[in-house]
């Protein structure tokens, strides 16, 4: 610690927060001086937001163990509303402004200034001027919320923070929506708070960001504080980036001898429109393919456009289609529709398997055989001893833990659930598979059954690609990594190059690296 | 229990093995799966109703004449509500039915009235008029993403308003050939049985169709390897089942000579066959329920989910069509009031039949059912001179209670009420059964990096 530490505003001591079959937080500490901009670094799932809800209430006190000292007194937070009223504010990834209201009606939600009981919007309106002017927001106060860009909600969030005068504002991921400009701005208030007594703590994956305006940095891993670093003592990015994932990789990951073939499926100069914000690309001339055989990872921060990169090929799932080709075994196909995709052999396995996987409501065998309801049917007739007799198949190969396929999928595990999704997908014949974050949520045994299943399928000859946020399970399977980020492919390291250092750094940086 | 399926942790209660019999035999009966345990549970209930309501009249219930009223009175009910609940499993409801029903029941009477049409071609004229009026919601709903309720509450004032527009608010009346589908009977034919002949022939079809298709379903199970239930579950099954028959068919042929059963029910049991197989046993069908399950994942799944919603919203107004233009041959003519409330009928019986508001759940079969519990407590209560105030409240409280029923069996991860009495006695061994982790959807931290603004596209 620096020897000129200003007294301590926050101390989380030995915070230890358990969902069941989970350890999210591991006796984590945390300690931030009054007036500085503390960032917490991590990779996804390391646990940053989770402690952010502990510290702000959302997980109220008797749900974790460990102490809060705020301004040098425990704190016992029940609910969002006693964190703010001892100061603390946090501003979430999604905001939390209701669009159809104006600007002043966000701010005072809740919170209205009243005279003899009837809001006194007067009084609101020269309030939120004021406001307003504190965080550099020109617009009229009575504009609707919805008129703004993401940029001016977030200042309005800020605004609605000061009102409540606010002595700890916790950002979660501020930029990450945000272009380069606003994100100036941004920052540039968060500084001038700061030389107002205002402290800050700030979750951010753009390292370069967190370098530039932080004191203090602490790194969060696999649920653990590993260390807080000084950026006065010098930091770089490479330092935060070893600290984030400076963990030994394990031989979890199936060696596979068989044989890369020829490229059969390729992506050339992609680009996606955003499905609301017209002028945002989320796909920008992205071009990648992938060779029969071949695990290939795409490697990206939360945001940077993997999901929708994959969606936008998968039949045009999401977004609005700008230009570019996909070719597969030599010729141009075109995958219009969900359905098109499905019948050229592409097989897409979402990463929210509840929202987006499965219908919860059906059972087992109705889940293996929904992609592709013909190769079970015949004239359109489903026949139901032979969807019956090839889920079982799949149930059986793939070890899903249930009795019979007429088991309801929402009594299964996740691991199992992403099993049924697996074997939904596997039973429409594809070449080529693009698995969304297939391991997120499910344990480390049936994680490794489905790193086992990936081999098989590269091994039968089919093209994978696996879109993950853990670094070392990406490292671990793929043969080929391209590295994602703000839309944009900035990097195609093969096997041999791959490291969490090189990869983090492109993945966090849109200066595009050529491998030697 | 099958040996390989018990686990060797388990302490079976020891009568479980003595006893031979499980309940889970009685649910196979009825097809064992999850949304037919609460077909089940309401199967109960109509039974229950029409016996209670038999003694309690004093016979009166069970009468030929009464349960051809039956038949003829609620015909449209029956009809709607195959039409709605295929509406809600979609996830989406119709109010406009009873609108549509009208309008199409006066224009098929103007034409055959005024423009002298022959009734075949009314009819034919009644359905594409009624495919006609589905396109039009339909192309709201799935194209435009107009909510059904807002359409169909449109709908259900325009089609009003068009009924009384080309009806001038007036009765128009429909000639006695066409009159027979709403309210004619099976002729009497062959030599005299004292029955109707061609009731105990149709008797006779359902009976063999029972057995064949019991035989059916047993070889399907075969084919699947499945555990089959015991070959007297079928027996005993296949025996009530024709005892049904037989006792409906003898009262049906049995009334006064000139009356049979009525040709409107044939209609009826023939459209619940059809769409009964269509949600079954198709593509369609299968993804109806994926669209109201999810319609996200049934997206990606690749369900055009447009042309699904658009056939569904069709296939409700050719079907209020068919139920409008019975409804006019019953009273022989088409009025102004005709279909007032219809859809609030058809939605409390298909709720009852044991359908999900949020979609995704319910079955052609359990909405009859549903529609015939309905229509048996509302002729128990005319049977019993219980004033129509008292009726319309007494069927409030009905839809309340069953579904009130529903969501809290809902709520404990249960069925149904049958389903939880029936689970209480074999929880022991469901549960090692099972053997596999059951984490609910509790708090697992998972954030995800979902795009937020996921849609539809276009």
């Amino acid at each position: 610690m620096a020897a000129d530490a200003a007294p301590l505003i926050l101390e989380m001591r030995g915070i230890t927060k358990e969902f069941p079959g989970v350890k999210a937080l591991d006796d984590v500490s945390l300690a931030v001086r009054a007036g500085e901009i503390h960032s917490i670094c991590g990779e996804n799932g390391a646990g940053k937001s989770t402690l952010m809800k502990v510290l702000s209430g959302v997980y109220p006190y008797g749900t974790y163990r460990g102490d809060i000292v705020f301004q040098s007194e425990v704190q016992r937070f029940r609910d969002l509303k006693s964190s703010e009223h001892a100061g603390i504010v946090i501003i979430h990834q999604e905001l939390a402004l209701i669009p159809e209201l104006s600007i002043t009606e966000n701010i005072f939600l809740g919170n209205e200034p009243t005279r003899f009981g009837r809001i006194d919007w007067i009084e609101a309106k020269r309030r939120a001027t004021d406001l307003l002017a504190r965080v550099g927001l020109r617009d009229d106060p009575d504009t609707q919320v919805k008129n703004l860009g993401v940029g001016k909600q977030q200042l309005v969030e800020i605004a609605k923070a000061l009102d409540k005068s606010v002595k700890l504002l916790i950002l979660d991921e501020p930029t990450a929506a945000l272009n380069e400009t606003d994100s100036q701005h941004l920052l540039d208030l968060i500084l001038g708070l700061k030389g107002r007594g205002i402290s800050s703590i700030m979750i951010s994956h753009k390292l370069n960001e967190i370098e530039r305006i932080s004191d203090s940095i602490t790194i969060i891993r696999d649920g653990r504080s590993i260390e807080t670093l000084d950026v006065k003592d010098g930091v770089d990015e490479d330092r935060i980036i070893r600290g984030m994932v400076g963990r030994t990789l394990g031989n979890r990951f199936p060696r596979r001898k068989t044989p890369i073939g020829e490229v059969f499926f390729e992506v050339r100069d992609w680009n996606v429109r955003h499905p609301q914000v017209a002028e945002r690309m989320v796909a920008k001339n992205s071009s990648f393919m992938v060779r029969r055989g071949e695990v290939v990872g795409l490697a990206g921060l939360m945001g940077a456009g993997r999901t929708e990169l994959a969606m936008s090929v998968f039949g045009r799932s999401y977004g609005v289609f700008e230009s570019g080709t996909v070719i597969k075994d030599g010729r141009e196909i075109r995958l219009r529709t969900v359905q098109d995709a499905i019948d050229n052999g592409i097989a897409y396995v979402s990463e929210d398997r509840k929202a987006l996987g499965l219908n919860l409501i059906d059972d087992i065998k109705r889940s293996v055989v929904a992609a592709k309801l013909t190769k079970v049917s015949h004239r359109a007739v489903i026949d139901e001893a032979d969807e019956f007799v090839s889920a079982e198949r799949y149930r059986k190969s793939l070890r899903v833990k249930a009795p019979t396929v007429q088991e309801g999928v929402d009594k299964l595990s996740g691991g199992n659930q992403q099993k049924v999704v697996l074997a939904k997908w596997m039973f429409t014949d594809p070449d080529l598979l693009i698995l969304d974050e297939p391991t997120r949520g499910i344990d480390v045994g049936a994680k490794a059954e489905i790193y086992q299943l990936i081999g098989e399928l590269a091994a039968q000859g089919k093209g994978v690609v696996i879109i993950s946020s853990e670094l070392p399970e990406l490292l671990g399977l793929s043969d080929r990594i391209y590295t994602i980020f703000e839309g944009a492919i900035t990097a195609e390291l093969p096997a041999s190059e791959a490291n969490p250092e090189t990869v983090m750094r492109s993945m966090t940086s849109a200066r595009r690296r050529v491998p030697a | 229990m099958t040996a390989t399926r018990e686990a060797p942790t388990a302490t079976p209660a020891p009568d479980d093995r003595r006893r031979g019999f499980r309940v889970k035999d009685l649910r196979m009966m009825f097809g064992g799966g999850q949304s037919t345990a609460r077909q089940f549970g309401i199967l109960g209930a109509l039974v229950v109703i029409v016996i209670v309501s038999q003694i309690v009249t004093g016979g009166r219930t069970l009468e030929p004449s009464n349960l051809i009223n039956l038949v003829n009175g609620n015909a449209y009910v029956l009809i709607l509500a195959i039409g709605m609940v295929m509406v809600i499993i979609a996830g989406h409801i119709d109010l406009s039915v009873g609108s549509v029903a009208a309008f199409v029941g006066v224009i098929v009477a103007i034409s055959m009235d005024r423009w002298q049409f022959p009734w075949p071609l009314a009819i034919l004229l009644g359905i594409v008029l009624g495919a006609v009026v589905g396109a039009w919601q339909g192309f709201w709903v799935a194209y435009v993403g107009v909510p059904a309720f807002i359409v169909t509450l449109a709908g259900l004032l325009f089609f009003r308003g068009a009924n009384q527009f080309f009806g001038n608010s007036t009765a128009v009346p429909v000639p006695r050939d066409y009159a027979y589908i709403g309210g004619g009977y099976l002729p009497e034919v062959g030599p005299d049985t004292g029955y109707n002949n061609l009731t105990l022939l149709l008797g006779l079809v359902v009976a063999v169709a029972v057995v064949v298709q019991e035989i059916r379903a047993r070889r399907v199970q075969e084919r699947m390897g499945a555990e089959r239930a015991p070959i007297w579950v079928s027996a005993v099954k296949v025996g009530v089942l024709l005892i049904v028959v037989v006792l409906a068919t003898l009262l049906f042929a049995g009334g006064r000579v000139g009356t049979s059963y009525p040709f409107v029910g044939i209609i009826v049991a023939a459209l619940v066959l059809l769409y009964a197989f269509l949600t079954r046993h198709t593509i369609i069908g299968r993804h109806i329920y994926a669209l109201g399950g999810n319609w996200r994942a049934a997206e990606l799944s690749g369900v055009n989910i447009r042309r699904v919603n658009f056939f569904v919203m069709v296939n409700m107004s050719v079907l209020a069509s068919i139920a409008g233009m019975t409804f006019i041959a019953r009273s022989v003519s088409s009025g102004a009031q005709d279909g007032t409330g219809w859809e609030l009928d058809a939605i409390a019986a298909v709720f009852i039949g044991g359908a999900a508001v949020s979609g995704g759940i319910g079955t052609v079969v359990g909405s009859i059912i549903g529609a015939l519990v309905i229509a048996v407590l509302n002729n128990f209560l005319q049977l019993q001179s219980v004033d129509a105030p008292e009726q319309q409240m007494i069927k409030g409280l009905v839809l309340l209670f069953a579904v009130a029923v529903d969501v809290y069996s809902k709520r404990q991860g249960k069925p149904s009420i049958t389903g939880l009495l029936l689970r209480r006695r074999t929880e022991a061994p469901s549960a090692v059964d099972t053997g596999a982790q059951t984490h609910g959807p509790s708090g697992e931290p998972q954030e995800t990096a979902r795009p937020k603004d996921l849609t539809p596209r276009g």
